[in-house]
């Protein structure tokens, strides 16, 4: 390949035509990236005019997921438009597209990135506890953006953003991954990733039935029961109750975690809350250097308290 | 079927990341190891496809001597044989250790029906080497994977999405990458144990190519500074632990 031009083309994702935050985000970054003009690529259409995309390239799939196919309509335009760099959202998708493009392209990429300077980026490691400076060898430079890293700003000089459509070659092995049916959630319940309150229990709480405390303090807070790892390898609660790296990502407006020592992994999860409470028996755990509020003592006592606290000024 | 699972020796962190004094690698004297938690998931699932549908349940690792422990504790739960590709103290970057991978394979011959991934692993993070594999492999690959299952030579995968999950069909062979969460990964027996001391692995020293992902160096990122502010001792907190809830706007 000679010579890149100085465009940045970034993979956007949308739900109908409404952009993505985590796109939003990454639009924000490639601007910062100071290279020239920024385009963009979708499957079927979003306006991302004000987040500076000059162009956007709709590329005609399907609308259905098919990882390959998506990854060879953005190889496909990175080949024509020569971009100094690829820029997707670092979420499930974003990740997975690149890492394909990355193979068609055999040229490396960087996932999860915090900051990029020329062909040197700072990406996370371990869900975000720790940071890596890393040098990009290749053209274009393959990113993705860690989520919430950047804050999502709309361009101060918005122009008319062209569309240009395209139908990419696809070969018949990029067809063959694709979503076939869908599964509909059952049960209701708040969503542990959207729950504005998330009260948590971990080995301190003891066993499966220990955590009818913490189920009743979310249900009078109106939120979601989440678990540590270790609550979630004992067998007391499933999987999808975990909070962590490997776990559910949440973001509520208060984290209260009981019994829960603060394992790197387990804040990787929930770096997005905004207060986090936390109750230990232990004054030395971990978790309390990044809580916000602390109460230590035996969680056994301290749930039903906070509980009959609440009915009381609730009157109940 | 015959199943590989390629499986990643990382540090158990615990509550703080230390570096060592050159920042570029973890502070590991006085850690232990394992294996990131996908992988568990996705050698917990190979040992039960295998149960089930019989033939053979192998693992593969990149890493250094030590990471003999991990390959023995997959074996110790039911994987038939291992295959370590033996490294020295530096890292390699997602491009060189696919590559590597590839090249294992075919050296064994290349006739895994299921090639299993964690999604990502526990420390890098790169979420790459097993579409790089599946690509050079010429294989279809799907990440992201929560639940498996079987049928005549097509595999049914399912994945979380908005609203409920998404369901893949991928005919065989095939690589996935999973998510724990896929199965509760049983617990080794002591018999399970001795057995694995006496299972093969085939152990090679392949060449490490230069990085094209670069690690310049690590950084373990500043902490917010905060100080926790103590609400109280015990059930006595409870009236304070309201007030803040009040505060807060969640009651």
């Amino acid at each position: 390949m000679t010579g890149s031009t100085q465009k940045t083309l970034v993979f956007v994702e949308h739900a109908n035509g409404a952009l993505d935050d985590l796109s939003a985000q990454a639009l924000t970054l490639a601007r910062g990236l100071a290279k020239g003009e920024v385009e963009a690529i979708a499957v079927g259409e979003v306006d991302v005019g004000p987040y500076g995309a000059t162009t956007l390239h709709v590329a005609e799939l399907e609308a259905d997921y098919a990882p390959a196919a998506w990854a060879a309509a953005v190889a496909e335009l990175a080949g024509r438009l020569s971009p100094s760099a690829v820029v997707a959202a670092g979420t499930d998708r974003g990740n997975e597209v690149m890492a394909h493009v990355a193979a068609r392209l055999d040229l490396p990429f960087a996932a999860n990135c915090v900051a990029v300077d020329g062909d040197t980026v700072t990406r996370t490691r371990w869900g975000g506890s720790l940071l890596e400076e890393a040098r990009i060898h290749g053209e274009p430079a393959l990113l993705s953006v860690q989520p919430h890293a950047v804050a999502a700003t709309t361009s101060s000089a918005p122009g008319e953003t062209a569309v240009e459509r395209f139908a990419p070659e696809l070969s018949d092995a990029d067809r063959v991954v694709r979503v076939v049916d869908r599964v509909v959630a059952s049960g209701g319940g708040v969503s542990l990733a959207e729950a504005k309150v998330v009260v948590s229990g971990g080995r301190g709480v003891g066993s499966t039935e220990g955590f009818a405390i913490v189920e009743e303090l979310a249900g009078l807070l109106g939120g979601a029961v989440g678990c540590s790892r270790a609550v979630t390898m004992a067998g007391w609660r499933p999987h999808t109750d975990q909070v962590g790296q490997t776990g559910t990502k949440i973001a509520p407006e208060i984290y209260i975690a009981c019994g829960i020592s603060g394992a790197t992994q387990h804040m990787a999860g929930c770096k997005g809350a905004k207060k986090l409470l936390a109750i230990n028996a232990d004054g030395d755990a971990p978790i309390f250097a990044s809580a916000d509020y602390a109460v230590i003592g035996d969680l056994h006592e301290i749930l039903p308290a906070i509980s009959a606290e609440i009915r009381r000024v609730r009157g109940a | 079927m015959r199943v590989l699972t390629c499986v990643k020796r990382v540090p158990m962190t615990g509550g703080r990341i230390v570096l060592g004094d050159d920042a570029q690698a973890i502070e590991t004297r006085h850690l232990g190891f394992t294996i990131s938690p996908h992988e568990e998931c996705g050698v917990e699932e190979a040992v039960r496809l295998v149960e089930a549908h019989g033939g053979e349940s192998v693992v593969l690792t990149l890493g250094p001597a030590e990471a003999e422990e991990q390959l023995r504790d997959c074996m110790a739960i039911g994987a038939d044989r291992a295959i370590h590709l033996v490294t020295g103290e530096e890292e390699w970057d997602p491009q060189a250790t696919a590559a590597a991978i590839v090249d294992a394979i075919r050296a064994d011959g290349g006739e895994f029906d299921l090639i299993l991934f964690g999604n990502e692993s526990a420390d890098g993070g790169n979420y790459q080497v097993g579409i790089r594999v599946a690509h050079a492999l010429g294989r279809p690959v799907v990440n992201g994977i929560k639940a498996i299952s079987v049928d005549g030579g097509r595999l049914r995968c399912e994945r979380e999405a908005a609203g409920g999950r998404e369901v893949y069909e991928l005919p065989l062979p095939a690589v996935v990458g999973v998510l724990e969460g896929l199965n509760l990964p049983r617990y080794p027996s002591v018999p399970g144990r001795l057995r694995a001391k006496s299972k093969p692995v085939a152990a090679s020293t392949p060449a490490r190519p230069a990085s094209r992902l670069e690690k310049v160096k690590l950084v373990v990122p500043a902490g917010q500074g905060k100080q926790a502010e103590l609400l109280g001792n015990g059930a006595a907190a409870a009236p304070r632990v309201v007030e803040v809830l009040r505060e807060v706007g969640v009651l």
